[in-house]
């Protein structure tokens, strides 16, 4: 190939030796830098087996077009062998609006399932036993009114509360930071993810009320430390906020969680997770010295890297997926979701889902590497690099701390910025074939092989929204405008808003109703326009 | 809604903001070899519809930027009739428009739409995001100009955007000359 550009340095532009050896782990540890599997600092795992006790829960993130549909998707998904849900909802509901607003338009269904009040849960969830599979969901802004949508549903199928499990998202710093779907400025925000917190310790004592993301992160062009600096820095936000509120520690720590991307890189992306893991044990017994070790072990789930993927030659995505997992385990992830082939073009089809799942299962059950926890721990490269990312984004810890934390430093814009800037520079690397991406920038074909991608029907928009304006007629119209207006008293008051809303899901009210209350009190968060 | 923020970074470097008249990147005319005065292109670029996926199109609008044209950015969550009359106040050449919400045939369409009522196809629109290839032919159809995929290089782009022959820009020069 002509003038390609010898490139060692991985994506979060660290130089890489040509071989590593003791002498690049000098001060090396055992007890102290990676300890067993399942003890502190848990660098090599959070359980004692590892995979041997259980596998990684595969949960592919899934939902499109009305409930109805992506109720058939999660069966199918079921029955495919997945051992977990995950529920992706479309524009509107993600950033609390109706069906039936005019923002939603031709958005309705179109990158994940329309969920407007209870009625849509109810369907989405049908058949479905909460009791006995876990539900992740990704939503943010509106994540209260979902959560409760989730709580009535599991109430009417019968489960109890304390059985049920899963994980919500709730996570609206990296929204400000990268993801950009938000509703209210950072301190409701904060209030209404506590009040969330509160409720789960009290009443849904295994469900995980807050995933720390720094998928997004990653996605929005950031490098692999930036994402875990940025990342557990957020964490560590939430435990002060919820302390701050009254919480303890040891009463929720335990029930937090992450989520974190699995990009190109593969060592890079291991070093990733094992230095995530020691850097929040070690930060949290410093910081907040709790009593409980599980307060200390970081979990996480993993998906693949969208924006690794590439829309020519989309077969290669399955080899790209492939490594990318990989990682994931080889790093210790507790559940993953793996992307699929056709995920630049439009949503997956069914085929494209399976051989994603396929591939999760060829990895679990035919390669051997869960046989044993951390396979790789003690390898010099991964060792040295494991220590290069706990101490960069240690340093990134410094620096929003002089910042005066996470929330001050996104109002100046500082995570922002330096995910743009570190966006460009790999933006230009490939551009100038620093780095090579197969089938783009080398080894590129003038013809593409389409590949057959999922249709979303313009119906759904238009049942939805007749289904909607149904619905809104047929509910006790008195009922639901008393419940939203004791929702606005309580926020105003800054009161306890899980009841609240709890009771205005009951009477059928809308997210985008709900959602107005919070805009109403709360007001909206809006972004300086800056490049 | 329309992007407008109440924070600002002073240390980035801002691309005016239409709200904002002061704050706008005036760019001088430069003179041709024939001595008359050639405008900048003049590009609009924004977020259409709900979804904040901006890494690309921020990369996009500066590399715009960097290679001579005058942008205007309006950020993330624009509705079509935001980004018309930001056109129209702005009396731009070319609006890129960056979706990953896949509701670009109905957004796309309606942007087309608003600009035929008021007189100004001849703006023209270009796209990009998360797009089957079945809708870039029939967003072509409809009227818009080119549509980039992930992993379209810049600099391909940057080519495209170039080679836009506007007929607005050609008016306007008459006009100011």
């Amino acid at each position: 190939m002509k003038s390609m550009k010898k490139c060692f340095r991985n994506l979060s532009d660290i130089e890489i030796q040509p071989v590593y050896g003791p002498q690049d782990i000098k001060d090396f540890d055992y007890q102290y830098d990676l300890g067993m599997p399942g003890e502190f600092p848990f660098a090599r795992g959070i359980y004692p087996t590892m995979y041997r006790g259980r596998l990684w829960t595969m949960r592919q993130f899934a939902g499109f077009g009305t409930a109805e549909e992506s109720n058939r998707r999660y069966r199918y998904l079921l029955k495919q062998g997945n051992t977990g849900l995950s529920v992706a909802f479309d524009m509107p509901t993600l950033m609390g609006y109706d069906s039936d607003d005019p923002r939603s338009r031709g958005e309705v269904g179109r990158c994940g399932v329309a969920i407007d009040s209870l009625a849509d849960m109810e369907t989405l969830f049908r058949d479905i036993p909460l009791d006995r599979v876990s539900v992740s969901m990704t939503i943010n802004g509106p994540a209260i009114v979902l959560f409760t949508l989730y709580l009535v549903v599991a109430e009417r199928q019968g489960v109890r509360l304390r059985d049920l499990q899963g994980t919500l998202q709730n996570d609206i710093l990296k929204e400000y930071i990268a993801q950009k779907e938000w509703i209210c400025p950072p301190a409701p925000s904060l209030k209404i993810i506590n009040d969330i917190v509160r409720f789960c310790v009290e009443s849904v004592p295994r469900y995980h009320p807050i995933s720390i993301s720094g998928y997004h992160i990653r996605e929005a062009g950031s490098t692999a430390v930036q994402e875990l600096a940025f990342t557990l820095y957020d964490g560590l936000t939430y435990v002060m906020s919820a302390i701050e509120a009254g919480l303890k520690v040891d009463e929720f720590a335990p029930r937090l969680s992450f989520f974190f991307n699995a990009h190109n890189d593969f060592f890079e992306e291991i070093a990733k997770y094992r230095a995530a893991r020691r850097l929040w044990a070690r930060e949290m017994k410093a910081r907040f010295r709790p009593e409980n070790a599980a307060s200390l072990a970081l979990r996480f789930h993993t998906q693949t890297a969208g924006c690794a993927l590439t829309a020519q030659q989309p077969y290669n995505n399955v080899v790209r997926v492939t490594l990318q997992a990989l990682a994931a385990v080889l790093g210790g992830t507790q559940s993953l979701h793996t992307n699929s082939l056709d995920e630049t073009l439009a949503l997956p089809t069914e085929e494209a889902v399976k051989i994603a799942v396929r591939t999760q299962q060829i990895i679990a059950h035919e390669s051997g590497v869960a046989n044993t926890a951390d396979p790789l721990g003690g390898a010099y490269y991964l060792e040295s690099l494991t220590n290069r990312m706990e101490s960069e984004a240690k340093a990134y810890f410094d620096k929003l701390d002089e910042m005066g934390g996470m929330i001050e430093a996104i109002q100046r814009g500082f995570p922002q910025s330096e995910i743009h800037r570190a966006a460009v520079a790999y933006q230009k690397e490939t551009d100038n074939r620093e780095r090579i991406i197969v089938g783009v920038n080398a080894y590129a074909e003038p013809e593409e092989r389409r590949v057959p991608t999922l249709k979303i029907k313009g119906e759904v928009e238009k049942k939805q929204v007749q289904r909607l304006k149904q619905r809104k007629k047929s509910r006790n119209a008195k009922k639901v405008a008393a419940v939203l207006s004791q929702l606005a008293g309580i926020a105003e008051a800054n009161g306890d808003l899980m009841p609240a809303v709890i009771e205005a899901v009951r009477a059928q009210c809308t997210v985008g109703e709900i959602c107005e209350v919070f805009r109403r009190v709360y007001g909206e968060y809006r972004e300086a326009v800056s490049l | 809604m329309g992007g407008v923020g109440i924070l600002q970074y002073p240390n980035t470097p801002s691309l005016h903001n239409p709200s904002e008249k002061r704050r706008v990147i005036k760019t001088r005319s430069m003179k041709t070899a024939t001595g008359k005065p050639a405008r900048k292109l003049r590009v609009l670029i924004a977020k259409v519809g709900l979804d904040g996926h901006d890494r690309g199109v921020k990369i996009v609008a500066r590399g715009l930027r960097d290679a001579g044209m005058e942008v205007i950015y309006l950020g993330i969550h624009n509705t079509p009739e935001e980004i018309a009359s930001s056109a129209l106040q702005e009396d731009v050449d070319a609006i890129g428009l960056s979706i990953h919400s896949a509701a670009h045939m109905t957004l796309f369409g309606e942007v087309l739409a608003l600009l035929k009522k008021n007189k100004a196809r001849d703006i023209a629109v270009f796209g990009g995001g998360i797009i089957p290839q079945e809708d870039i032919r029939s967003l072509k159809k409809m009227g818009i100009k080119e549509i980039f995929t992930p992993g379209a290089p810049l600099e391909e782009i940057v080519k495209f955007v170039k080679s836009i022959k506007s007929t607005r820009r050609k008016a306007r020069t008459g006009n100011s000359a």
